[in-house]
């Protein structure tokens, strides 16, 4: 068995240094109290580790090696889109004159960067079939937080209260979360037997009081909502709003757009639909769309294009939400995406989404047989599947989830939505082979044959990774959540 | 044209489409109405063959001026550090970088890890008790820390500092909007917080103070005679710090502090036009349970074996749903690592040498330009490693940093763009990397200016 992975604070020897920083050239008479009054100064040295540069490369390098990403193999994570994260685009965003400007540098001084937003805030309008897109929320849920608060600076600004937020009961759960942080409340509302928003639970829930309903298509549970003309005509002629999550996206790029569908606010997950990796949790980008109606309360900036053809920042009017973020946006984020969409372009883009179509049909298809797919027919870019014909072993979805660590796979996202039993959300993805998705198809059967053979086997899993399944509830109840080494 | 990043041959597709039974691709979308179908090519911008885009994005590049061609002197809340070579080579690992969320603990037990560990260097740094896996960047950071307070309170006033950085207290502003909340600003006296009009603004209705240290005009802030204020009506104290310098300073945690933020940008983070940064966010141990964002904890496996895991999470939206603390659901782990393998490297005498190096060369820059015919100090507060220069009455610093730009330096921020009363006032960053010879040249340069 391999010794337990140090922290790195374990590996401090005093005296060890990894540093290299600039000499002190300026004059050095005076003492460091004489600059700054000692009641200001630390009264104790702060401690961190002493550790040499290899040694912090070799614990790092540790570290990755006890990490999965998508280029260590098949990654289908329900509605996290972990596509290839292409390399260019690492490449690209390090460009010096990209990653090392000063957002308040002159405007003239910063004129490529800001043609680059103003192009990718035309490209994703396009995209989405939007007026007008602002780059600057952080993430999705900064995004829909963002869109919130444009829908309701737009119905005040009308003079009407309006202070209800519909959700699906398969919606995401930054939905309700993001509205409650924009001060508004959450109805939720049931899906029909097919999955698809009940239409007269939402006539029944629209009102006066509705500011907007929020919906994922294709949805959370793979499906197209077939009635989403209807459903867009019901919620704007109660005098609501339509903001489309975006985290979907993958599945219709070129093929339908949410401005078209009805919607009118939209945010994407740039890390999701356009690549830029998901860095273990983060940076991501969520851009919002908005139909020309939401203009006036867009987040300051905007980036714009002057009558020279120079780009400026527009810092909005008075109806704008205000700031969200501090800056622009995270540009090297946005850079990534631009990368990835000019590789692709509109014609590519839309291949991208056939082929995650396909892939995930496939893969439905083929599973079919052996797990229970609460709703049949043709899926977008995800599907959902039911694991509960294994509880007759003892064998649950979790189980399934630890057993396909122990042949290379990260399991897909499990127990979401809430509204399938045992469920399974399948995502494969475009970047994916054939072979691949076969691999993996054969992998799930064996599975199910071992669940009904050997279901120690599973219950058990997973027998090759480094640690076994942790115990969460002391995590919970008695926190260690840092070293105390200070 | 066949893409390089879509493996499906065109025999794939044949036979997958069989499987699936289907004679055309069309048909997998024939959920969706005839009415909403796209029809015709998007207006977006055209593809680029790999060189062809390598040359495009270099030609962006080229048309910015940035740290390499230009000697920087600005900073204004995102500043221009020297970053240690080996950071840019961890996070390049595609083990972090092209990783999820460590939802599955056995196989994401590096990231986990190296959240536990940033977390424990926040802790170290701020002096708190718990610090989370980190936030969008110090601006929202301090959003959330102020949500947090007025949830804790249960009271609606939060009193800020207008020597708070001005986007932060920007989107202060739009999120107490969200929650219905008061926001009243505190005047500076000598670029520092005026504690009288404090100590008067601060009453029983009051969730929290929020502070800035250094501050947005770089002077060090008298935290330890706030903090008796703010407690005395049961409210609490947050106080945003600059990290680098928090090697050196006083942590806001010894000085009582009940919630600390900041953005981690100047720990081996690229500048990026300002994101992704990366927000930090600790709290005194009672607070635990009302902390946004994610959290790692240690805990044990099946064989006893030590492991980490996302704990804490009844917090979180996808539990807790319209119940949840914060919306958040990512964090910004990657620079999160940039910023724990900066910590690393520098160890506990770097962080010190590197805090003396900022306020050594600020302040050999501070006395050198203060020099300059017509310019003085603005402030006499103590600072760390940014401060403002008066200029002769009726400089345009804009107009003066244009100038500057073709000399080859990014001049310091315009003041006047935020506080009318500064116009002509030039917030000027001076980090280790600037040597004395630059310094002198950019004094001279100024002057040419003037």
């Amino acid at each position: 068995m391999k010794p337990e992975q140090s922290l790195i604070f374990e590996l401090s020897r005093p005296g060890r240094s990894a540093y290299s920083l600039p000499l002190c050239d300026v004059p050095q008479e005076e003492s460091l109290e004489s600059l700054i009054p000692s009641g200001l100064l630390r009264s104790e040295p702060v401690v961190l580790p002493e550790v040499s540069e290899v040694d912090v490369i070799r614990h790092y390098t540790s570290l990755s090696r006890r990490n999965f990403g998508v280029d260590n193999g098949f990654y289908p994570l329900g509605s996290c889109t972990m596509k290839y994260n292409p390399k260019i685009n690492e490449d690209v965003a390090r460009i010096v004159g990209l990653a090392k400007i000063h957002p308040y540098q002159p405007e003239e001084s910063i004129q490529g960067a800001l043609e680059l937003m103003y192009t990718l805030q035309n490209d994703l309008s396009a995209l989405t079939g939007m007026d007008a897109v602002s780059l600057q929320p952080a993430a999705g849920a900064h995004g829909e937080w963002t869109g919130l608060m444009m829908i309701r600076a737009y119905h005040e600004s009308r003079g009407e209260t309006r202070t209800k937020v519909i959700v699906p009961d398969s919606s995401h759960g930054t939905n309700p979360a993001s509205a409650s942080a924009a001060g508004l409340e959450t109805i939720t509302i049931p899906s029909t037997d097919k999955g698809m928003v009940d239409l007269e639970a939402l006539k029944a829930a629209v009102g006066s009081d509705t500011a907007a309903l929020m919906l994922t298509n294709p949805s959370t549970l793979g499906l197209f909502e077939t009635q989403i003309v209807e459903i867009a005509e019901i919620v704007h002629e109660a005098g609501g709003l339509l903001y489309y999550d975006g985290a979907n996206s993958n599945a219709i790029m070129g093929i339908t757009r949410p401005g078209d569908m009805g919607f009118d606010v939209v945010h994407l997950n740039l890390h999701k639909t356009m690549s830029t990796p998901h860095g273990g949790g983060g940076p991501g980008a969520g851009p919002v769309g908005v139909k020309s109606i939401l203009i006036p309360f867009l987040p300051q900036p905007t980036v714009v294009k002057n009558e020279d053809s120079s780009f400026s920042l527009d810092f909005g009017g008075p109806e704008s939400i205000g700031r969200v973020k501090a800056f622009y946006g995270n540009f090297g984020i946005l850079v990534r995406a631009y990368a990835y969409i000019r590789t692709y372009g509109p014609d590519g883009l839309r291949e991208v989404s056939e082929n995650a179509v396909l892939n995930a049909n496939y893969m439905m298809h083929r599973l079919a047989p052996y797990f229970e797919i609460p709703y049949p027919g043709v899926c977008k870019h995800e599907f959902v599947m039911s694991g509960k014909n294994l509880k007759q072993y003892g064998v649950r979805t979790l189980d399934v989830a630890k057993r396909l660590l122990d042949f290379g796979y990260h399991p897909p996202t499990v127990y979401f939505p809430l509204t399938v039993e045992e469920c399974m959300m399948i995502e494969p993805t475009e970047t994916e082979s054939k072979e691949t998705l076969d691999g993996f198809i054969n992998t799930m059967i064996q599975i199910v044959k071992e669940a009904q053979e050997t279901p120690e086997i599973v219950i058990n899993a997973p027998h090759t990774t480094e640690i076994s399944r942790l115990d969460e509830t002391q995590a919970a109840r008695k926190p260690v959540l840092n070293c105390s080494c200070g | 044209m066949k893409h390089r990043y879509l493996p499906m041959t065109a025999q794939d597709r044949v036979e997958m489409m069989e499987t699936v039974g289907i004679q055309s691709i069309d048909e997998l979308f024939s959920d969706i109405p005839e009415a909403v179908r796209y029809q015709g090519t998007m207006p977006m911008s055209e593809p680029l063959d790999e060189y062809a885009l390598l040359r495009h994005m270099k030609g962006l590049a080229d048309r910015n001026a940035d740290f390499d061609s230009h000697a920087s002197f600005l900073g204004a809340g995102l500043y221009d550090h020297h970053i240690p070579v080996v950071i840019n080579h961890v996070i390049s690992r595609s083990e972090f970088y092209t990783a999820y969320t460590p939802y599955q603990p056995e196989i994401s037990q590096g990231e986990l890890q190296a959240i536990f560990e940033f977390q424990s260097y926040i802790c170290e740094l701020t002096g708190m008790k718990v610090a989370n896996a980190s936030m969008y960047d110090g601006a929202t950071a301090l959003s959330e820390a102020a949500v947090l307070a007025a949830g804790a309170t249960k009271r609606k006033k939060l009193i800020v500092s207008r020597t708070v950085h001005p986007e932060a207290r920007q989107v202060l502003r739009t999120s107490a909007n969200a929650w219905g909340l008061e926001v009243v600003e505190i005047d500076y006296r000598d670029g520092v917080t005026d504690q009288a009009k404090l100590a008067e603004a601060i009453d029983g209705d009051t969730a929290a103070v929020l502070m800035q240290s250094p501050n947005f005009f770089g002077s060090i802030e008298d935290l330890s005679s706030v903090e008796p204020l703010i407690h005395a009506v049961k409210g609490l104290f947050v106080v945003s710090a600059n990290p680098i310098a928090l090697g050196i300073l006083e942590t806001p945690g010894k000085l009582g502090a009940d919630i600390v933020v900041g953005d981690a940008q100047p720990l081996g983070i690229p500048a990026s036009l300002g994101g992704p940064t990366c927000g930090f966010f600790a709290v005194a141990e009672h607070l635990m349970r009302r902390m946004p964002g994610r959290i790692v904890g240690q805990t044990v496996d099946r064989n006893g074996k030590r492991g980490f895991v996302l704990t804490l999470q009844a917090r979180e939206q996808h539990i807790r749903r319209e119940k949840a603390t914060s919306n958040i659901c990512s964090n910004q782990a990657l620079l999160a690592l940039c910023a724990s393998v900066y910590l690393s490297v520098m160890g506990k005498e770097g962080m010190r040498e590197v805090g003396e190096l900022n306020i050594r060369k600020s302040h050999y820059a501070a006395n050198k330009l203060s020099e300059l015919t017509g310019a003085e100090l603005a402030f006499s507060s103590p600072f760390f490693n940014e401060f403002v220069l008066k200029l002769p009455e009726g400089s345009s610093v804009s107009a003066i940093n244009s100038k500057l730009l073709k000399e080859g330096y990014l001049g310091g921020y315009d003041l006047g763009r935020d506080y009318p009363e500064l116009a002509g006032h030039m917030l000027v960053a001076v980090t280790e990397k600037r040597s004395k010879n630059e310094i002198d040249q950019f004094a001279s340069a100024l002057e040419g200016c003037l």
